[in-house]
């Protein structure tokens, strides 16, 4: 059998049978109940990512500022 | 011994470098031998005096901001240098006088063109996709950059990347892909700087100390990823000569033209979507102070966007060489793709559910509400124009370049923006951006200006199209091309404005940018409440004239 011929008849039966399973997979993952609170801890990732910086506005602060490297506590 | 090594490294670099700018076969490829011989002998001397010196100790704990802070300025650098080629342009094509006699072959249309899209794309949003990845990933991993100053060689091997490429527009190297433009040497350099970012990447994404990869995280990994697998396929290529610019194209008629926009469309899928979503998925929760509207969804929404959007390219081929089946299959795929893309817009918008009056107050939660609306506008007006009799209508005329203005200037412009003041104060520690006013500003100046320039690049595109297809009543076209030319001059000047709107918009940004950097404190208060300085008796209060 031909490369082509081959490759297409494999692309358009088993390959496009396990992506359109690994799809369904990912929507099952996604709405898996028990998996809720592990949803939730990644949802506020971004929102508890700060810490307490240095503003260098402090009165004692002896914190010098370089253009580029921002604000460098000495 | 590492210093040795790289010494080495670097004069061999400076040697092959001056040999290629001496003897190379045509005048980019010796222009391109100086530039990098320039930077390496630089390089050595940098290096050569830094032997031997103590290193500062880092302290691993922190943030590397460093980069980010570069990237944000080059971020504004290229924005502002694109802009402006890019308004050059629309005024070359409103009164082509201005392709000058004196700047030939070097300033006109044809050169200067890929010079804005590459600026724009690569430059600009490249620059701020590097630094808004390396910013979020280690904020959203708790952990510091991995590779230590592996980071500065993606961010300035990027940068030589950029002048490598736009040099090499005006000195006539091309291979004439679409958004793939550079010739095969800057597209190993490229190939090379890429695989660094994603090494620097996921190493920070395995040294996490969360135990879940955030969303935005998957969304700029799919962008690396794809990016250098489309990057390497679509740039197959022998060159004619190792000491010229020049080089073949592995792939010959309409494999090469599909190649071609399997990677152009996915530039648009992965570049300017799969890793702008990302910067939305951080920045969007982030201002408005609440989680992601819903995790589930963000989910899905991503792998249907990357199962889809790699198969829509055809739709650039309608009406071509390209078999039927093929051309059907990337119309229906970009039909279906309106979903996901749906999906990530309505994820974004909904996160502001009970937080929508920060629109009215918050410029930067407004810039990121527009840019939204844009998205959705312009992954419905795709699908649409993907639609084999729509395009028919559309293809080759300016409605194309509308839409991809709306999504480009609208979509990923907006959000840099958003980005650019966000990231700014934080990242040299000041309290706000300098002037809120000049934001408001910005805003309105870049709306009014998309919107001119959207709205003429329909009226035009719909008038062109369908004078193309006139004909009278014995079958004859009505129109000839140039007809169509002269009445779209008054929508060319429409579109010139519109740039110059926004590119006024991105210039008062960089003052904005300016002032907060350099730490300027602005007085807010209203002039009737200000203490006049002592020793200075206040005036008397006026009586109104009545």
């Amino acid at each position: 059998m031909e490369t082509y011929t081959f490759l297409r008849e494999f692309a358009d039966s088993w390959f496009l049978v396990v992506l359109f399973g690994f799809f369904i997979g990912v929507w099952i993952f996604a709405f898996w109940p028990s998996l809720q609170p592990a949803r939730d801890d990644a949802a506020s990732i971004p929102l508890r990512d700060d810490k307490a910086k240095c503003t260098g506005s402090c009165e004692s602060c002896k914190a010098k500022f370089d253009f580029m490297k921002g604000l460098e506590n000495g | 011994m590492a210093d040795a090594l790289k010494l080495t490294a670097l004069g061999l670099v400076a040697l092959i470098a001056a040999y290629a700018a001496d003897q190379g076969n045509d005048i980019a490829f010796r222009v391109h031998g100086f530039i990098i011989l320039l930077v390496a002998a630089g390089l050595f001397i940098w290096t050569l005096r830094g032997t031997d010196e103590p290193r500062p100790s880092v302290a691993m704990g922190d943030y590397m901001d460093g980069p980010v802070r570069a990237g944000v300025i080059a971020t504004a650098f290229w924005g502002m240098a694109g802009l402006a080629v890019g308004t050059l342009i629309a005024f070359q094509l409103a009164f082509p006088a201005l392709n000058f006699e004196w700047a030939q072959p070097f300033g006109n249309f044809g050169r200067l063109r890929p010079l804005h899209t590459s600026a724009v794309i690569f430059a600009f949003g490249g620059n701020a996709l590097i630094a808004s990845s390396i910013y979020i990933v280690q904020r959203t991993s708790r952990t510091r950059l991995f590779g230590g100053n592996l980071v500065w060689f993606v961010f300035w091997g990027y940068q030589l990347f950029i002048v490598l490429a736009a040099t090499g527009y005006l000195l006539g190297a091309t291979q004439s892909k679409e958004y793939a433009e550079p010739e095969w040497y800057v597209d190993i350099w490229l190939t090379i700087i890429w695989v660094a970012y994603l090494v620097v990447f996921l190493g920070t994404i395995i040294n996490r100390r969360e135990r879940h990869i955030y969303v935005a995280n998957w969304f700029f990994l799919a962008f690396i990823i794809t990016v250098a697998m489309l990057h390497v396929v679509n740039n197959l290529a022998v060159p004619v000569s190792i000491w010229g610019s020049k080089s073949v194209q592995l792939f010959a008629g309409v494999q090469d033209a599909m190649t071609q926009w399997w990677y152009g469309h996915n530039a648009v899928g992965f570049f300017l979507t799969a890793g702008f979503l990302g910067m939305m998925y951080y920045y969007v929760p982030k201002q408005a102070n609440r989680p992601v509207y819903s995790y589930k969804l963000s989910i899905v929404h991503f792998w249907a966007l990357i199962f889809l959007y790699i198969w829509a390219g055809p739709h650039h081929l309608h009406y071509t060489a390209l078999p039927d089946w093929a051309s059907t299959l990337g119309m229906v795929f970009s039909v279906i793709l309106w979903m996901p893309s749906w999906a990530g817009m309505m994820n974004g918008l909904m996160t502001l559910n009970g937080a929508w009056d920060k629109i009215r107050t918050d410029p930067i939660i407004r810039f990121l509400v527009a840019s939204l609306a844009f998205y959705g506008m312009a992954t419905f007006e795709g699908p649409m124009m993907s639609i084999r009799a729509v395009n028919s209508l559309s293809h080759y005329t300016d409605w194309t370049v509308g839409h991809v203005h709306s999504g480009a200037l609208g979509w990923n412009g907006m959000i840099i923006f958003a980005m650019i003041y966000f990231l700014t104060p934080r990242l040299w520690n000041r309290g706000a951006m300098y002037s809120t006013a000049a934001m408001n500003w910005h805003f309105w100046l870049a709306m009014i200006g998309i919107v001119l320039y959207a709205a003429s690049m329909w009226v035009t595109g719909i008038m062109e199209g369908l004078m193309w297809r006139e004909v009278d009543d014995q079958g004859f076209l009505v129109n000839s091309f140039a007809d169509t030319v002269s009445a779209k001059f008054p929508m060319y000047v429409v579109r010139g404005l519109g740039g110059v709107l926004y590119l006024a918009g991105a210039g008062i940004m960089c003052w904005n940018m300016w002032m907060t950097i350099r730490g300027y404190a602005r007085v807010n208060q209203p002039v009737s409440q200000m203490t006049p300085p002592a020793g200075e008796t206040s005036a008397p209060a006026a009586t109104p004239a009545e």
